[in-house]
C-alpha cells in the first residue's frame, strides 16, 4: 500500500504509462491492425536510445556540467570503423565489434585527457573532441558503403516472441548498469561525486580516477551502439548519430535522473525511451508531418518534466 | 579567497590578481587567433579582409549574448541555435510579405522565452530539459514555416546589414557596440547586478526583496531578445534562410561565453568576454582555416583543434592560479 502510494512520485512510471497511452492511440487507430510489429519497431528502436541514454546517465550523475557531446560524432566513427573491419565477412564480426569499442574507448580517453589536462568544462571539452571526431569520420568514411555481414544484420533484426534480440541484450546490459550503479564501489562512487565531488574526495574516493572510468565507459558505450545501429540500419554513415545528441539527454532526464548529478535512475531509461519511440509512431500513423512531429516531442517534453515537479528546493 | 594581508601582498607579488588574468584571458585568446592569421598571411590583417572574414561575425555576437544572459542566472539554453533559425524562416517569409503577422509572430515568440523562464523558477526545473524541449518545438515550427532552404529577406534588413562604415570594418563597430551597451547594461546598472546576483547567491537576492521571478523572467526575455537579434541580423547577412541555419549557434554560443570568461554557475560572466571569445570563434572556424589550406573534410576538425590549442594556451597561463 505504501509502495502504491509512493507511484506516483516516481517520474519514470509515468513514463511508461505514456508509452501504453499512446501505444493505445496509435492501435486504436488503425483498428488494431500492425499492434504486434508496432512493438517489435518501438522496442527496437528505443533500444539505440536506451543505449545512448545508458552512456550519458553515467556521465551527467557525475555532477552539475558533466554531459558528453561527443557521443552522436562517436556512434559515426565507431559504425564506419565497424563495417570496415567487418568488410562484409561473418568471420570478421567479434573483430569489427572489438574495433569499435576501441574506437569508443579511444575517444572517452581524448574526452577525458581534454578534460584533465587543460582544465575546461567537459561540456567544451567533448564538443571539441566531437569536432575532431567527426572529422576523422568524413575523412575515414568517405564513399563508405560496406554492408554489415549478413550474420550480423540478420542478428540486429532478429527477434523471438517479437522481441528483438537487441532489446534482450540491452536490457541484459542495463541490469548490469543498475547493479554497478547501485551495489558496486564504482557505481556508489560515481554517484558520491555527482551529489558533493570535494566529500567524496576527503572520504578517500580517487575522483579523477572514477571520472576517467566514467568518460571511458560512456565513450565504449557509444562505439557498441555505433556498431549495432550500422548492423540494424544496413551500414554505417555519418549522420547515424545524430538524432542521439539531444535524444541521450532526454531519455536520461525524462527517465527521472537528476541533471545536478548524483541521483540516477536506470530503468527509467526505458520507459523514456519507449515513450519518446512510440509518440513518433502514433504520431507517424497519424500521418502528422515532420515539423508538428518536431513540435509534440518538445512539447511532451516539457510537459513531462513539469508534471514530475523538478528538484526540490534545499532548505 | 581571504587571506591574511601579508599573505594577500605576497600572492600580488608572484602573480597578476585572479580577476585580471580573467579579463585577460579572453583577449590573450583573440591574439593569438590574430596572430596566427597574420602570420599565415599578413594581408589579411585590413580594412577588406578584416570586413571579409568578420562577415558572419555579428549574429554569432548576438547568440553568443543571448546565452550570456541565460548562463548568468545558472542556466543553459540549448535552444538558442534551433531559436535563431526560426526567426530566419519568419524573416524571410512572413515579416517581407506581412510585417504586421511577422513582428506579431516574433513578439509572441519573445513571449514564450518569457514563459520558460518563469516555468523554470516556478516550477524549480532544470533549465536543461525545459530548453532541450524548446530546441524541438523551434526546430518543428522552422520546418512548418519554411519546409525547404528559399525565401527574401526584406530589402531595409539587407540595406540595414550591409551599411560600409569607413575605416573601421562594420563587423567590429557592431560588435563594439553590442558589448559596450550589453556591459553598460549588465555591469554598470543595479538591476545588472541583481540579475548577476541572482545567479551568484539567489537566496541573498530573494531576502534582499527581488523577486526571483522577475530577475529570470527579465533574463530568458533579454535571451530571447538577442536571439531574435541573431537571428535577423543572420537573414540580413545572408539574404535567404534555411530551416536549419542558425542550429549550430547553440554550442557556438556557450564556447563563445565560456571562452569568453564565463563560467557556469555563480554570475560570473562578462559581456565584453563574451563578444571577444564569439569574435575569436567566428575567426578561427572559417578564417584561419582556409589560410591553412585545410582539407575539407578536416575543416570541423581543425574548429575542435583551434578551440582546443586557444584553451591549452589558457591553462598554461593559468598554471597555478588554481
Amino acid at each position: 500500500m505504501i509502495a502504491l502510494k509512493r507511484l506516483p512520485a516516481k517520474p519514470w512510471i509515468w513514463s511508461f504509462g505514456g508509452a501504453a497511452l499512446a501505444y493505445a492511440a496509435a492501435v486504436s487507430f488503425t483498428g488494431g491492425r500492425g499492434a504486434g510489429p508496432m512493438v517489435t519497431a518501438a522496442l527496437s528502436l528505443a533500444t539505440f536510445s536506451v543505449l545512448a541514454g545508458l552512456a550519458q546517465l553515467f556521465v551527467i550523475s557525475l555532477g552539475p556540467g558533466n554531459v558528453d557531446l561527443s557521443l552522436p560524432a562517436n556512434i559515426g566513427l565507431a559504425s564506419a570503423v565497424a563495417m570496415k573491419v567487418m568488410d562484409g565477412s561473418d568471420a570478421l564480426i567479434p573483430l569489427g565489434i572489438a574495433a569499435a569499442l576501441g574506437t569508443g574507448i579511444t575517444i572517452g580517453v581524448v574526452n577525458y585527457v581534454f578534460i584533465w589536462a587543460l582544465r575546461i568544462p567537459p561540456i567544451i571539452a567533448t564538443l571539441s573532441a566531437s569536432f575532431i571526431i567527426e572529422s576523422a569520420d568524413i575523412s575515414y568514411g568517405r564513399g563508405l558503403q560496406i554492408k554489415p555481414p549478413p550474420d550480423f544484420a540478420a542478428f540486429a533484426g532478429q527477434q523471438v516472441a517479437g522481441i528483438p534480440y537487441l532489446a534482450l541484450l540491452t536490457l541484459v546490459l542495463t541490469i548490469l548498469a543498475a547493479i554497478v550503479l547501485q551495489r558496486m564501489a564504482y557505481g556508489r562512487s560515481v554517484l558520491a561525486i555527482g551529489q558533493n565531488s570535494r566529500a567524496a574526495w576527503l572520504a578517500g574516493i580517487a575522483v579523477e580516477r572514477i571520472r576517467c572510468v566514467t568518460y571511458i565507459l560512456s565513450g565504449a558505450l557509444g562505439g557498441l551502439n555505433g556498431a549495432l545501429l550500422a548492423g540494424y540500419f544496413r551500414g554505417a554513415s555519418i549522420d547515424l548519430g545524430n538524432e542521439y545528441l539531444l535524444t541521450s539527454i532526454a531519455v536520461v532526464v525524462i527517465g527521472g535522473t537528476s541533471v545536478a548529478g548524483g541521483k540516477s535512475n536506470v530503468p527509467g531509461l526505458w520507459g523514456a525511451a519507449l515513450f519518446l519511440v512510440v509518440l513518433q509512431i502514433m504520431l507517424n500513423t497519424f500521418g502528422v508531418n515532420a515539423g508538428a512531429r518536431l513540435i509534440t516531442t518538445g512539447l511532451v517534453i516539457i510537459a513531462v518534466i513539469t508534471a514530475s515537479g523538478g528538484r526540490q528546493m534545499p532548505r | 579567497m581571504v587571506g591574511s594581508p601579508a599573505v594577500t601582498r605576497i600572492v600580488r607579488f608572484a602573480a597578476p590578481p585572479r580577476r585580471l588574468v580573467r579579463a585577460g584571458l579572453p583577449v590573450l585568446s583573440l591574439a593569438l587567433v590574430l596572430l596566427g592569421i597574420a602570420w599565415l598571411n599578413p594581408r589579411a590583417i585590413s580594412y577588406l579582409g578584416l570586413n571579409l572574414m568578420l562577415n558572419l561575425a555579428l549574429p554569432i555576437v548576438l547568440a553568443t549574448i543571448a546565452q550570456m544572459f541565460v548562463i548568468a542566472v545558472n542556466d543553459l539554453d540549448l535552444s538558442i541555435g534551433f531559436f535563431v533559425s526560426f526567426v530566419g524562416c519568419v524573416s524571410v517569409t512572413l515579416l517581407p510579405k506581412e510585417p504586421l503577422l511577422g513582428s506579431a509572430v516574433l513578439l509572441a515568440a519573445l513571449l514564450a522565452y518569457a514563459a520558460v523562464g518563469a516555468l523554470v523558477q516556478l516550477r524549480n526545473l532544470p533549465s536543461i530539459v525545459v530548453t532541450l524541449g524548446m530546441s524541438f518545438v523551434w526546430q518543428g515550427l522552422a520546418l512548418v514555416i519554411l519546409p525547404r532552404p528559399g525565401g527574401t529577406a526584406p530589402v531595409w534588413l539587407g540595406t540595414l546589414l550591409n551599411y560600409q562604415v569607413p575605416v573601421v570594418p562594420f563587423p567590429i563597430v557592431a560588435a563594439v557596440a553590442v558589448g559596450l551597451v550589453v556591459h553598460v547594461g549588465l555591469m554598470r546598472t543595479s538591476y545588472g547586478v541583481i540579475l548577476r546576483g541572482a545567479g551568484g547567491n539567489p537566496a541573498a537576492i530573494d531576502r534582499a526583496g527581488w523577486s526571483l521571478l522577475g530577475v529570470k523572467v527579465f533574463a530568458f526575455t533579454l535571451a530571447g531578445l538577442f536571439g531574435t537579434l541573431s537571428g535577423l541580423a543572420l537573414i540580413g547577412l545572408s539574404g535567404a534562410a534555411d530551416p536549419n541555419i542558425g542550429n549550430g549557434y547553440t554550442l557556438l554560443s556557450i564556447a563563445g561565453v565560456i571562452l569568453g570568461g564565463g563560467e557556469f554557475v555563480g554570475g560570473r560572466i562578462s559581456p565584453v568576454g563574451a563578444v571577444i571569445g564569439a569574435l575569436t570563434l567566428t575567426l578561427a572556424s572559417s578564417s584561419l582555416l582556409s589560410f591553412l589550406h585545410i582539407p575539407p573534410d578536416w575543416q570541423v576538425g581543425a574548429n575542435g583543434a583551434i578551440l582546443i590549442i586557444v584553451l591549452a594556451a589558457r591553462a598554461l597561463v593559468t598554471r597555478g592560479d588554481r
